[in-house]
Protein backbone atom coordinates (compact mmCIF):
# COMPACT_ATOMS: atom_id res chain seq x y z
CA UNK A 1 0.00 0.00 0.00
CA UNK A 2 2.57 2.51 1.43
CA UNK A 3 5.14 1.22 -1.62
CA UNK A 4 2.54 2.28 -4.46
CA UNK A 5 1.49 5.66 -2.81
CA UNK A 6 5.41 6.21 -3.09
CA UNK A 7 5.12 4.77 -6.66
CA UNK A 8 1.84 7.04 -7.66
CA UNK A 9 3.69 9.85 -6.28
CA UNK A 10 6.68 9.78 -8.14
CA UNK A 11 5.34 9.12 -11.60
CA UNK A 12 2.01 11.41 -11.08
CA UNK A 13 3.05 14.26 -9.23
CA UNK A 14 3.86 17.74 -10.68
CA UNK A 15 6.22 18.11 -7.94
CA UNK A 16 8.10 16.07 -6.24
CA UNK A 17 6.84 15.39 -2.96
CA UNK A 18 9.08 12.42 -1.99
CA UNK A 19 11.91 14.47 -1.85
CA UNK A 20 10.54 16.82 -0.12
CA UNK A 21 9.21 14.40 2.48
CA UNK A 22 13.18 12.84 2.79
CA UNK A 23 13.95 16.13 3.44
CA UNK A 24 11.65 17.48 6.07
CA UNK A 25 13.34 17.65 8.76
CA UNK A 26 15.42 20.01 7.17
CA UNK A 27 12.81 22.32 6.61
CA UNK A 28 11.52 21.69 10.32
CA UNK A 29 15.45 22.95 11.70
CA UNK A 30 14.63 25.87 8.88
CA UNK A 31 11.28 26.81 10.51
CA UNK A 32 13.00 26.80 13.94
CA UNK A 33 15.91 29.30 13.08
CA UNK A 34 13.42 31.42 11.35
CA UNK A 35 10.91 31.73 14.36
CA UNK A 36 14.13 31.76 16.83
CA UNK A 37 15.40 34.98 14.66
CA UNK A 38 12.12 36.82 14.89
CA UNK A 39 10.97 36.00 18.43
CA UNK A 40 13.93 37.16 19.69
CA UNK A 41 14.54 40.07 17.57
CA UNK A 42 10.98 40.76 19.09
CA UNK A 43 11.24 40.74 22.52
CA UNK A 44 14.91 42.87 21.75
CA UNK A 45 13.49 45.36 19.48
CA UNK A 46 10.49 45.49 22.12
CA UNK A 47 11.90 45.89 24.72
CA UNK A 48 14.23 48.74 23.70
CA UNK A 49 11.04 50.34 21.84
CA UNK A 50 9.51 50.96 25.27
CA UNK A 51 12.39 53.96 26.60
CA UNK A 52 12.51 55.11 23.24
CA UNK A 53 8.41 55.52 22.78
CA UNK A 54 8.63 57.27 26.07
CA UNK A 55 11.76 59.59 24.89
CA UNK A 56 9.20 60.04 21.87
CA UNK A 57 6.40 61.32 23.32
CA UNK A 58 7.72 63.62 25.86
CA UNK A 59 8.94 67.31 24.61
CA UNK A 60 12.92 67.06 25.68
CA UNK A 61 14.53 68.20 22.06
CA UNK A 62 18.00 67.16 22.96
CA UNK A 63 16.31 63.33 23.79
CA UNK A 64 13.62 63.33 20.74
CA UNK A 65 15.97 64.66 17.89
CA UNK A 66 17.87 60.97 18.09
CA UNK A 67 15.45 58.46 18.37
CA UNK A 68 13.28 60.22 16.00
CA UNK A 69 16.74 60.24 13.41
CA UNK A 70 16.90 56.80 14.54
CA UNK A 71 13.22 55.67 13.49
CA UNK A 72 13.33 57.15 10.53
CA UNK A 73 16.91 56.25 8.93
CA UNK A 74 15.47 52.48 10.14
CA UNK A 75 11.94 53.25 8.51
CA UNK A 76 12.72 54.87 5.92
CA UNK A 77 15.17 51.88 4.19
CA UNK A 78 14.95 48.19 3.24
CA UNK A 79 15.71 45.64 5.95
CA UNK A 80 17.71 44.30 3.29
CA UNK A 81 20.19 46.83 2.82
CA UNK A 82 20.10 47.34 6.55
CA UNK A 83 21.33 43.67 6.94
CA UNK A 84 23.71 44.17 4.29
CA UNK A 85 25.27 46.91 6.33
CA UNK A 86 26.22 45.40 9.30
CA UNK A 87 27.24 41.98 8.13
CA UNK A 88 29.16 43.05 5.06
CA UNK A 89 29.85 46.69 5.87
CA UNK A 90 31.52 46.42 9.21
CA UNK A 91 34.07 44.49 8.41
CA UNK A 92 35.45 47.72 6.47
CA UNK A 93 36.61 49.09 9.90
CA UNK A 94 40.09 47.88 10.86
CA UNK A 95 39.25 49.12 14.71
CA UNK A 96 36.04 47.13 14.61
CA UNK A 97 37.98 43.77 13.52
CA UNK A 98 40.46 44.66 16.29
CA UNK A 99 37.65 44.63 19.01
CA UNK A 100 36.73 41.29 21.49
CA UNK A 101 32.96 41.48 19.81
CA UNK A 102 34.53 40.81 16.57
CA UNK A 103 34.87 37.27 16.43
CA UNK A 104 31.82 36.00 18.07
CA UNK A 105 29.84 38.26 17.38
CA UNK A 106 30.05 40.74 14.13
CA UNK A 107 31.45 38.45 12.02
CA UNK A 108 28.91 35.80 12.39
CA UNK A 109 25.80 36.04 10.04
CA UNK A 110 23.30 34.87 12.57
CA UNK A 111 24.33 37.61 14.72
CA UNK A 112 24.09 40.38 12.09
CA UNK A 113 21.07 39.31 11.37
CA UNK A 114 19.56 39.35 14.78
CA UNK A 115 21.44 43.07 14.97
CA UNK A 116 19.63 43.71 12.01
CA UNK A 117 16.51 42.47 12.62
CA UNK A 118 16.06 43.90 16.10
CA UNK A 119 17.44 47.32 15.74
CA UNK A 120 14.40 47.36 12.41
CA UNK A 121 11.51 46.50 14.67
CA UNK A 122 12.49 48.70 17.56
CA UNK A 123 12.16 51.59 15.00
CA UNK A 124 8.43 50.50 14.09
CA UNK A 125 7.79 49.46 17.48
CA UNK A 126 8.62 52.70 18.59
CA UNK A 127 6.54 54.64 16.26
CA UNK A 128 3.90 52.79 16.72
CA UNK A 129 3.81 52.82 20.84
CA UNK A 130 4.47 56.79 20.53
CA UNK A 131 1.16 57.16 18.54
CA UNK A 132 -0.64 54.67 21.21
CA UNK A 133 0.84 56.92 24.22
CA UNK A 134 0.00 60.38 22.86
CA UNK A 135 -3.92 59.53 22.46
CA UNK A 136 -4.44 58.35 25.75
CA UNK A 137 -7.41 60.55 26.85
CA UNK A 138 -6.36 63.26 29.03
CA UNK A 139 -9.49 62.81 31.59
CA UNK A 140 -7.02 59.07 32.14
CA UNK A 141 -3.97 61.17 32.89
CA UNK A 142 -5.76 64.12 34.88
CA UNK A 143 -7.70 61.75 37.22
CA UNK A 144 -4.41 60.23 37.87
CA UNK A 145 -2.71 63.59 38.47
CA UNK A 146 -5.28 63.81 40.88
CA UNK A 147 -5.40 61.46 42.84
CA UNK A 148 -1.37 62.38 43.49
CA UNK A 149 0.55 59.95 41.34
CA UNK A 150 3.42 60.89 40.28
CA UNK A 151 4.95 60.88 36.46
CA UNK A 152 6.64 57.52 36.74
CA UNK A 153 3.70 56.51 38.29
CA UNK A 154 1.00 57.61 36.18
CA UNK A 155 3.41 56.12 32.83
CA UNK A 156 3.55 52.76 34.99
CA UNK A 157 0.43 52.37 36.35
CA UNK A 158 -2.19 54.67 33.78
CA UNK A 159 -0.57 55.57 30.63
CA UNK A 160 1.71 52.24 29.18
CA UNK A 161 -0.90 49.18 30.52
CA UNK A 162 -3.74 50.87 27.87
CA UNK A 163 -1.13 51.95 25.41
CA UNK A 164 -0.05 49.07 24.70
CA UNK A 165 -3.45 47.09 24.87
CA UNK A 166 -4.66 49.97 22.44
CA UNK A 167 -1.17 49.39 20.17
CA UNK A 168 -1.89 45.56 20.00
CA UNK A 169 -3.88 45.61 16.60
CA UNK A 170 -1.19 47.58 15.21
CA UNK A 171 1.91 45.04 16.69
CA UNK A 172 0.03 42.29 15.41
CA UNK A 173 1.02 43.58 11.74
CA UNK A 174 5.00 44.69 12.94
CA UNK A 175 4.38 40.60 13.96
CA UNK A 176 3.92 39.27 10.32
CA UNK A 177 5.90 41.80 8.97
CA UNK A 178 8.99 40.94 10.98
CA UNK A 179 8.49 37.13 10.17
CA UNK A 180 7.96 38.33 6.33
CA UNK A 181 11.33 40.12 6.94
CA UNK A 182 13.54 37.40 8.82
CA UNK A 183 13.50 36.02 4.83
CA UNK A 184 16.55 37.75 4.50
CA UNK A 185 18.65 36.10 6.69
CA UNK A 186 18.80 33.42 3.84
CA UNK A 187 20.49 36.08 2.01
CA UNK A 188 23.62 36.10 3.95
CA UNK A 189 24.12 32.50 3.87
CA UNK A 190 21.35 31.31 7.06
CA UNK A 191 19.60 28.38 6.53
CA UNK A 192 16.24 29.70 7.82
CA UNK A 193 13.13 28.58 6.28
CA UNK A 194 13.28 29.68 2.94
CA UNK A 195 17.33 29.25 3.10
CA UNK A 196 16.48 25.56 3.58
CA UNK A 197 14.21 25.58 0.39
CA UNK A 198 17.16 27.51 -1.69
CA UNK A 199 19.29 24.65 -0.10
CA UNK A 200 17.24 21.86 -2.05
CA UNK A 201 16.18 23.54 -4.91
CA UNK A 202 19.88 24.19 -5.69
CA UNK A 203 21.36 20.81 -4.25
CA UNK A 204 18.92 18.66 -7.16
CA UNK A 205 18.32 21.40 -9.49
CA UNK A 206 14.63 22.12 -9.23
CA UNK A 207 12.73 25.04 -9.36
CA UNK A 208 9.82 24.83 -7.47
CA UNK A 209 9.55 21.92 -4.59
CA UNK A 210 11.46 24.08 -2.12
CA UNK A 211 10.18 27.64 -2.85
CA UNK A 212 6.75 25.86 -2.64
CA UNK A 213 7.59 23.93 0.79
CA UNK A 214 8.95 27.15 2.27
CA UNK A 215 5.94 29.12 0.76
CA UNK A 216 3.46 26.59 2.47
CA UNK A 217 5.03 26.67 5.41
CA UNK A 218 5.31 30.48 5.91
CA UNK A 219 1.77 30.73 5.47
CA UNK A 220 0.43 28.02 8.17
CA UNK A 221 3.22 29.96 10.46
CA UNK A 222 1.29 33.59 9.88
CA UNK A 223 -2.13 31.82 10.01
CA UNK A 224 -1.07 30.94 13.38
CA UNK A 225 0.19 33.51 14.35
CA UNK A 226 -2.77 36.28 13.44
CA UNK A 227 -5.19 33.46 14.85
CA UNK A 228 -3.14 33.78 17.81
CA UNK A 229 -3.60 37.53 17.98
CA UNK A 230 -6.87 37.71 17.14
CA UNK A 231 -7.72 35.59 20.57
CA UNK A 232 -5.41 37.42 22.47
CA UNK A 233 -6.85 41.33 21.36
CA UNK A 234 -10.68 39.76 22.00
CA UNK A 235 -9.15 39.36 25.57
CA UNK A 236 -7.06 42.46 26.45
CA UNK A 237 -9.13 44.92 23.98
CA UNK A 238 -12.97 43.82 25.22
CA UNK A 239 -13.41 47.01 27.44
CA UNK A 240 -12.29 49.12 24.20
CA UNK A 241 -15.46 47.25 21.74
CA UNK A 242 -18.92 48.78 21.60
CA UNK A 243 -21.29 47.18 23.97
CA UNK A 244 -23.68 45.00 21.48
CA UNK A 245 -20.84 45.06 19.04
CA UNK A 246 -19.54 42.39 21.21
CA UNK A 247 -21.88 38.97 20.34
CA UNK A 248 -23.29 40.65 16.78
CA UNK A 249 -21.37 40.42 13.88
CA UNK A 250 -20.41 43.36 12.23
CA UNK A 251 -22.67 45.01 9.45
CA UNK A 252 -21.56 44.37 5.92
CA UNK A 253 -21.13 47.53 3.90
CA UNK A 254 -22.32 48.33 0.53
CA UNK A 255 -25.41 45.73 0.59
CA UNK A 256 -27.20 47.22 -2.38
CA UNK A 257 -24.72 48.82 -4.35
CA UNK A 258 -22.12 46.59 -6.44
CA UNK A 259 -19.38 48.62 -7.72
CA UNK B 1 33.29 60.11 -0.74
CA UNK B 2 35.63 60.53 -4.00
CA UNK B 3 34.69 56.48 -4.12
CA UNK B 4 31.19 57.10 -4.40
CA UNK B 5 31.35 60.35 -6.76
CA UNK B 6 33.46 57.31 -8.70
CA UNK B 7 31.25 55.13 -8.78
CA UNK B 8 28.09 57.18 -9.06
CA UNK B 9 27.09 56.44 -12.50
CA UNK B 10 26.51 52.96 -11.34
CA UNK B 11 24.59 54.15 -8.31
CA UNK B 12 22.45 56.46 -10.22
CA UNK B 13 21.87 53.96 -12.72
CA UNK B 14 20.36 51.51 -10.18
CA UNK B 15 18.27 54.30 -8.97
CA UNK B 16 16.78 54.52 -11.82
CA UNK B 17 16.19 50.67 -12.06
CA UNK B 18 14.76 50.72 -8.49
CA UNK B 19 12.40 53.29 -9.46
CA UNK B 20 11.10 52.71 -12.39
CA UNK B 21 10.71 48.86 -10.99
CA UNK B 22 8.63 50.96 -7.85
CA UNK B 23 6.33 53.05 -10.51
CA UNK B 24 5.87 50.14 -12.54
CA UNK B 25 5.00 47.59 -10.13
CA UNK B 26 2.53 50.70 -8.06
CA UNK B 27 0.87 50.26 -10.97
CA UNK B 28 0.14 46.80 -10.99
CA UNK B 29 -0.37 47.12 -7.36
CA UNK B 30 -2.89 49.58 -7.85
CA UNK B 31 -5.23 47.72 -10.83
CA UNK B 32 -4.79 44.63 -9.06
CA UNK B 33 -5.85 46.03 -5.82
CA UNK B 34 -9.20 48.06 -7.54
CA UNK B 35 -10.12 44.47 -9.03
CA UNK B 36 -9.98 42.41 -5.35
CA UNK B 37 -11.99 45.02 -3.87
CA UNK B 38 -14.20 45.14 -6.58
CA UNK B 39 -14.36 41.49 -5.96
CA UNK B 40 -14.49 40.78 -1.76
CA UNK B 41 -17.81 43.57 -2.00
CA UNK B 42 -19.26 41.68 -4.99
CA UNK B 43 -21.90 39.35 -4.68
CA UNK B 44 -20.53 36.40 -6.94
CA UNK B 45 -19.64 33.63 -4.51
CA UNK B 46 -16.60 32.10 -6.87
CA UNK B 47 -15.45 36.64 -7.19
CA UNK B 48 -15.19 36.35 -3.33
CA UNK B 49 -13.57 33.33 -2.63
CA UNK B 50 -11.15 33.87 -5.47
CA UNK B 51 -10.58 37.42 -3.87
CA UNK B 52 -9.93 36.27 -0.04
CA UNK B 53 -7.96 33.72 -1.17
CA UNK B 54 -5.71 36.02 -3.03
CA UNK B 55 -5.03 38.61 -0.08
CA UNK B 56 -4.38 35.39 2.04
CA UNK B 57 -1.38 33.52 -0.04
CA UNK B 58 -0.32 37.01 -0.71
CA UNK B 59 -0.30 38.41 2.49
CA UNK B 60 1.15 35.44 4.34
CA UNK B 61 3.74 34.42 2.23
CA UNK B 62 6.87 36.43 2.24
CA UNK B 63 7.58 38.93 -0.84
CA UNK B 64 11.31 37.33 -1.09
CA UNK B 65 9.59 33.19 -1.60
CA UNK B 66 7.32 34.81 -3.78
CA UNK B 67 9.97 36.32 -6.29
CA UNK B 68 11.91 33.58 -6.22
CA UNK B 69 9.28 31.19 -7.08
CA UNK B 70 7.81 33.19 -10.01
CA UNK B 71 11.67 33.93 -11.17
CA UNK B 72 12.89 30.55 -11.39
CA UNK B 73 9.70 28.22 -11.14
CA UNK B 74 7.59 30.36 -13.47
CA UNK B 75 10.23 30.19 -16.20
CA UNK B 76 10.16 26.45 -15.93
CA UNK B 77 5.94 26.64 -15.72
CA UNK B 78 5.99 28.79 -18.95
CA UNK B 79 8.64 26.66 -20.99
CA UNK B 80 6.93 22.98 -19.78
CA UNK B 81 3.95 24.39 -21.11
CA UNK B 82 5.27 25.82 -24.51
CA UNK B 83 6.72 22.76 -24.77
CA UNK B 84 3.77 20.45 -24.05
CA UNK B 85 1.22 22.55 -26.43
CA UNK B 86 4.14 23.13 -29.12
CA UNK B 87 2.57 27.18 -29.02
CA UNK B 88 5.45 28.86 -28.15
CA UNK B 89 9.30 28.32 -28.18
CA UNK B 90 12.23 28.93 -25.18
CA UNK B 91 10.72 31.95 -22.95
CA UNK B 92 13.35 33.49 -20.79
CA UNK B 93 11.32 35.76 -17.69
CA UNK B 94 13.90 38.76 -17.33
CA UNK B 95 14.69 39.92 -13.62
CA UNK B 96 12.77 43.36 -14.68
CA UNK B 97 9.22 41.60 -16.00
CA UNK B 98 9.57 38.48 -12.47
CA UNK B 99 10.30 41.63 -10.08
CA UNK B 100 7.91 43.96 -11.39
CA UNK B 101 4.85 41.31 -11.65
CA UNK B 102 5.68 39.77 -8.31
CA UNK B 103 5.51 43.05 -6.19
CA UNK B 104 2.50 44.19 -7.83
CA UNK B 105 0.40 41.14 -7.45
CA UNK B 106 2.22 41.30 -3.77
CA UNK B 107 1.08 44.68 -2.73
CA UNK B 108 -2.35 44.24 -4.69
CA UNK B 109 -2.96 42.13 -2.09
CA UNK B 110 -2.22 44.84 0.49
CA UNK B 111 -3.80 47.24 -2.05
CA UNK B 112 -7.24 45.47 -1.89
CA UNK B 113 -7.74 45.29 1.64
CA UNK B 114 -7.01 49.16 1.80
CA UNK B 115 -9.16 49.71 -1.37
CA UNK B 116 -12.02 47.77 0.19
CA UNK B 117 -12.19 49.73 3.48
CA UNK B 118 -12.40 52.66 1.96
CA UNK B 119 -14.88 51.90 -0.36
CA UNK B 120 -17.40 50.55 3.26
CA UNK B 121 -16.59 53.94 4.87
CA UNK B 122 -18.53 55.59 2.10
CA UNK B 123 -21.98 56.50 4.01
CA UNK B 124 -24.45 54.18 2.06
CA UNK B 125 -27.08 57.21 1.81
CA UNK B 126 -24.63 59.04 -0.64
CA UNK B 127 -24.44 55.89 -3.35
CA UNK B 128 -28.65 55.72 -2.71
CA UNK B 129 -29.21 59.68 -3.32
CA UNK B 130 -26.90 58.78 -6.70
CA UNK B 131 -29.14 56.13 -8.17
CA UNK B 132 -31.94 58.27 -6.79
CA UNK B 133 -30.71 61.29 -9.28
CA UNK B 134 -30.81 58.60 -11.97
CA UNK B 135 -26.97 58.28 -12.48
CA UNK B 136 -25.65 54.99 -13.84
CA UNK B 137 -23.23 52.85 -11.84
CA UNK B 138 -19.87 54.33 -13.89
CA UNK B 139 -20.98 57.69 -13.01
CA UNK B 140 -21.69 56.86 -9.75
CA UNK B 141 -18.23 55.43 -9.33
CA UNK B 142 -16.79 58.22 -10.85
CA UNK B 143 -18.23 60.85 -9.21
CA UNK B 144 -19.60 59.37 -5.60
CA UNK B 145 -17.41 56.70 -4.75
CA UNK B 146 -13.85 57.66 -6.38
CA UNK B 147 -13.14 61.21 -5.04
CA UNK B 148 -14.62 60.08 -1.63
CA UNK B 149 -12.95 56.33 -1.92
CA UNK B 150 -9.10 57.98 -2.46
CA UNK B 151 -9.39 60.17 0.35
CA UNK B 152 -10.34 57.02 2.39
CA UNK B 153 -7.44 54.62 1.13
CA UNK B 154 -4.64 56.90 1.04
CA UNK B 155 -2.96 56.69 4.62
CA UNK B 156 -3.04 53.23 4.17
CA UNK B 157 -1.92 53.97 0.40
CA UNK B 158 0.76 55.88 1.77
CA UNK B 159 1.84 53.11 4.19
CA UNK B 160 1.35 50.51 1.68
CA UNK B 161 3.49 52.35 -1.21
CA UNK B 162 6.56 52.96 1.41
CA UNK B 163 7.14 49.41 2.35
CA UNK B 164 6.66 48.55 -1.75
CA UNK B 165 9.71 50.89 -2.33
CA UNK B 166 11.47 48.94 0.03
CA UNK B 167 10.77 45.68 -1.06
CA UNK B 168 12.13 46.41 -4.31
CA UNK B 169 15.42 45.72 -2.69
CA UNK B 170 14.68 42.61 -2.53
CA UNK B 171 15.01 41.87 -6.85
CA UNK B 172 18.58 42.61 -5.98
CA UNK B 173 18.76 38.80 -4.97
CA UNK B 174 17.38 37.63 -7.87
CA UNK B 175 19.87 39.58 -9.78
CA UNK B 176 18.65 42.69 -10.87
CA UNK B 177 21.21 45.40 -11.67
CA UNK B 178 19.10 47.83 -8.90
CA UNK B 179 20.59 50.18 -6.67
CA UNK B 180 21.15 47.34 -4.10
CA UNK B 181 22.86 45.19 -6.50
CA UNK B 182 24.96 47.40 -8.27
CA UNK B 183 25.93 49.05 -4.67
CA UNK B 184 26.99 45.70 -3.56
CA UNK B 185 29.24 45.13 -6.50
CA UNK B 186 31.08 48.34 -6.41
CA UNK B 187 31.52 48.44 -2.51
CA UNK B 188 33.24 44.47 -2.65
CA UNK B 189 35.52 45.55 -5.50
CA UNK B 190 36.39 48.55 -3.70
CA UNK B 191 36.65 46.96 -0.18
CA UNK B 192 34.42 49.78 0.89
CA UNK B 193 31.19 47.76 1.21
CA UNK B 194 30.21 49.73 4.56
CA UNK B 195 30.51 53.06 2.38
CA UNK B 196 28.33 51.91 -0.90
CA UNK B 197 25.75 50.33 1.08
CA UNK B 198 25.35 53.71 3.25
CA UNK B 199 25.41 55.51 0.40
CA UNK B 200 22.36 52.80 -0.94
CA UNK B 201 20.66 53.63 2.78
CA UNK B 202 20.60 57.44 1.90
CA UNK B 203 19.56 56.90 -1.66
CA UNK B 204 16.36 54.96 -0.27
CA UNK B 205 15.81 57.64 2.35
CA UNK B 206 15.56 60.12 -0.40
CA UNK B 207 13.34 57.92 -2.20
CA UNK B 208 10.72 57.59 0.76
CA UNK B 209 11.11 61.46 1.86
CA UNK B 210 10.15 62.65 -1.78
CA UNK B 211 7.14 60.26 -1.86
CA UNK B 212 5.86 61.16 1.29
CA UNK B 213 5.94 64.66 -0.16
CA UNK B 214 3.94 63.38 -3.15
CA UNK B 215 1.95 62.08 -0.98
CA UNK B 216 1.04 64.87 1.62
CA UNK B 217 0.18 66.54 -1.34
CA UNK B 218 -2.10 63.99 -2.76
CA UNK B 219 -3.53 64.14 0.78
CA UNK B 220 -4.13 67.78 0.97
CA UNK B 221 -5.85 68.01 -2.57
CA UNK B 222 -8.19 65.16 -1.89
CA UNK B 223 -8.46 66.86 1.80
CA UNK B 224 -10.30 69.64 0.45
CA UNK B 225 -13.27 71.54 2.55
CA UNK B 226 -13.24 68.54 4.92
CA UNK B 227 -12.83 69.55 8.90
CA UNK B 228 -10.25 67.29 10.37
CA UNK B 229 -11.12 67.16 13.91
CA UNK B 230 -8.72 67.63 16.23
CA UNK B 231 -7.88 65.59 19.33
CA UNK B 232 -5.16 67.47 20.88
Amino acid sequence: MGESIIAFLETWSPIDIVLIAQNFDRFLWGALVTLQLTVISLIVGGLLSIPLAIIRSGNNPFLNAPVWAFTYLFRGTPLLVQTYLIYYGLGQFEWIRQTVVWEPILSQAWWCALIAFSLNTAAYTTELLRGSIITTSKGEVEAAKACGLGKWMRLRRIVLPSAFRRALPAYSNEVIFMLHGSVVASTITIQDLLGVGRWLNGRYYLAYEGFITAAVMYLIIVLLVSRGFRLWEKHWLKHLYPLDAVEAKPKKGLASFRV
Amino acid sequence: MDLIIEYQAQLLSGTWVTIRLALLSLMISVMCGLLGAWAKLSKNFVAQKTAAGYTTIVRGVPDLVLILLVFYGGQELVNSLGLATGLWDYVEISQFAAGVGTIGIVFGGYMTETFRGAIIAIPKGQIEAGVACGMDRITIFRRVIWPQMVRYALPGFSNNWLVQIKSTALVSVIGLQDVVYNGFVAGKSTRQLFTFMFAVLMIYLVLTAISDLGLRWLDRKYSKGIVRSDNG
